[in-house]
């Protein structure tokens, strides 16, 4: 039986009409299917076609057609998510680090966060997507998916069975962008930026993509919803993207050494206004990264927003008391960072934890990450500029083993329904599991990072010469300055 | 303005006849909050012609302390105005008078202000020399 014309539009209505939510969509399938097969003649047709139809066809229809208006809904949040966490990086990142760093590398800083946009993107077009998402292997990924092959419009059920698999493809996309852009704030004022772009890719192929296929991918050894030996519960990316960055980050700043100067010369930010602005683009984006990590436009992706925003507002009280009780005022750096070190906390706990344990969360990230910034780096003496290690890295972990401890399975029963989650829940051995988790993301990043830095300064060198150091990487670099004062 | 004049020297005493200087440049350095209160003073006394800088530095007054991330910096270099003016010598006492007035705020850091003759003054546009060019 062929499907009239009518009842397309009576579909079209309903996914363009998201925000009426589901109420609206049954009613319009209900008018559509009670006026099925009498497109001209309306008033007698109805019911003796409604008669004709056997159930069974009525039902598929039916079902057809719900799972069409979930698939948009679904697929409508996804996409904008998938824009927040671009904005993440440019301008969100880029702003934030922009800001940190002296008048003569502002440029540099954020060409590094926009090259990457470009860079993991073509990456990602080749082989990345594949690496990560393709195959099941237990520690990478195949080439399944390389250069995009089979990857269109259709779900891919393994993932996220509602939406297109471009939109699962370029979402998780995103975070392969803002994730070695996190590194840059570690190697600011000093890199090459050769030595950057050769490094920056390797680094994706190399130390992301396996880390994400082993916590995301299927059959990766440590994805919790998909029976790892190993279950680390990661909802967007603790350990995948901001302990793989944070650790590297470190590694990075040891092995490049510190900053001409560091810690003599003052080297204060150079513009604050510039961070704030950034840090705010980061928190709203935060929201894509976190919620839209329940891959669904459902009630997970609304609780994993909420704890995304509380454990940014107490992890920004938390850092601002210390700065407080510690200097007698609180900063306006210090507020952001603590916003940030927060979010980067509940990341791994978002679609996990309710509002409660978020708070707390918040709260401990944004204490230990001021810790680690304020008195670690001083102690260890290591020049991770712009605190890269300092909020990810530690913040990153601190999260991942919070979540083993606070995990819900009342939020979310990713073991099966019944079964505890995390610590609180009455499943301790889930804390030993996040450890496991840790421990694997801080090897892979310590060893892998070691490994390529020291291919990448064999072929292009890591480090500008003294001169062009003092001089500045913009004008060095790029052969630009940010800021033209005879303009 | 000319003038005749003696001067001494260890080969002797001279006389001659020289430009006399009648000019003073006036710079002050004043706390950047004050500066549009000078200005207006200075309007008000008509002095049209001034040069305004934006400078740093410090006498006996010390600088502050900023915290980034728990890394003190010691700013000793705070932000002033420099005012600089050159006046015919018949304006220059008020116009100090009128900078002290309205530059004071009794605070350390309020600024100095330093006065030096001034040899010669032309005006590009139309090659004036001395008082015509000020």
């Amino acid at each position: 039986m062929t499907i009239p014309k009518f009842l397309h539009l009576s579909q079209i209505n309903c996914t363009r009409a998201p925000a009426r939510g589901r109420a609206t969509c049954r009613t319009c399938l209900l008018l559509g299917l009670m006026l099925w097969g009498a497109p001209g003649a309306f008033a007698q047709a109805a019911p003796t076609d409604f008669s004709k139809a056997s159930t069974n066809e009525k039902l598929t229809q039916l079902d057809q057609r719900v799972t069409a208006a979930q698939s948009s809904a679904d697929n409508a949040w996804m996409l904008v998510s998938a824009a927040l966490v671009l904005m993440m990086t440019g301008p969100g990142l880029a702003l934030f680090y922009g800001g940190l760093v002296r008048r003569k590398n502002t440029l540099a800083i954020m060409l590094q966060s926009f090259a990457l946009m470009a860079l993991i993107t073509v990456m990602w077009a080749l082989v990345g997507y594949s690496l990560c998402f393709g195959g099941n292997g237990p520690v990478i990924g195949g080439f399944e998916h390389a250069f995009l092959r089979g990857v269109g419009a259709d779900p891919n059920p393994d993932y996220s069975g509602t939406i297109p698999q471009s939109t699962f493809m370029v979402y998780q996309l995103m975070f392969a962008i803002i994730t070695p852009a996190l590194i840059t704030g570690a190697t600011a004022e000093r890199m090459k930026f050769s030595g950057s772009v050769l490094f920056m890719v390797l680094w994706f192929v190399f130390v992301y993509a396996p880390l994400a296929h082993m916590v995301w991918g299927k059959g990766g050894f440590l994805n919790a919803s998909m029976g790892g030996r190993f279950p680390t519960l990661d909802f967007a990316g603790g350990t995948v993207v901001h302990i793989s960055s944070g650790v590297s980050a470190l590694v990075c700043a040891l092995y490049l050494r510190k900053r001409t100067g560091y810690p003599q010369q003052p080297m204060p930010p150079h513009s604050l206004v510039l961070s704030f602005i950034g840090a705010c683009l980061l928190w709203v984006g935060w929201f894509g990264f976190n919620a839209g990590s329940a891959l669904a436009s459902n009630g997970l992706a609304s609780s994993a927003f909420v704890a995304t925003h509380f454990a940014a507002a107490s992890a920004a009280l938390a850092w601002s008391a210390a700065e407080w009780l510690k200097n007698g005022r609180a900063s306006a750096l210090g507020a952001i960072s603590g916003a940030v070190a927060g979010l980067v906390a509940i990341t791994p706990a978002a679609g996990f934890v309710g509002p409660m344990p978020a708070l707390v969360i918040g709260v401990c990230a944004g204490a230990f990450c001021y810790w680690m910034v304020t008195k670690v780096k001083a102690i260890f003496k290591y020049d991770d500029a712009l605190d890269a290690f300092g909020v990810h890295g530690a913040g990153g972990t601190i999260g991942a083993l919070l979540t083993g401890v606070f995990a819900q399975q009342a939020i979310n029963p990713i073991f099966g329904a019944g079964k505890a989650v995390g610590g609180l829940d009455g499943h301790w051995t889930q804390v030993g599991n996040q450890l496991v988790g840790v421990l694997i993301a801080w090897g892979i990043a310590l060893v892998g990072t070691i490994v390529l830095l020291k291919i990448v300064d064999i072929i292009t060198g890591l480090r500008v010469s003294a001169e062009e150091e003092e001089a500045g990487l913009d004008v060095t670099q790029h052969g630009e300055e940010a800021y033209n004062l005879e303009a | 303005m000319r003038g005749f004049v003696l001067w001494r020297t260890r080969a002797g005493t001279h006389c001659g006849v020289l430009e006399i200087i009648s000019m003073m440049k006036i710079e002050a350095i004043i706390q950047p909050s004050r500066f549009v209160s000078v200005k207006e003073a200075l309007h008000e006394i008509g002095i049209e012609g001034m040069t305004v800088t934006e400078v740093r530095g410090h006498g006996r007054q010390k600088g502050h302390t900023e915290i980034y991330r728990g890394r003190e910096y010691t700013v000793d270099l705070l932000p002033k105005m420099k005012v600089e003016m050159v006046l015919p010598d018949a304006l220059v006492e008020k116009a100090l008078a009128a900078i002290m007035k309205t530059a004071k705020t009794g605070m350390i850091g309020d600024g100095k202000i330093f006065l030096s003759k001034i040899d010669e003054a032309i005006r590009i546009r139309n090659d004036e020399r001395g008082e015509n060019a000020l």
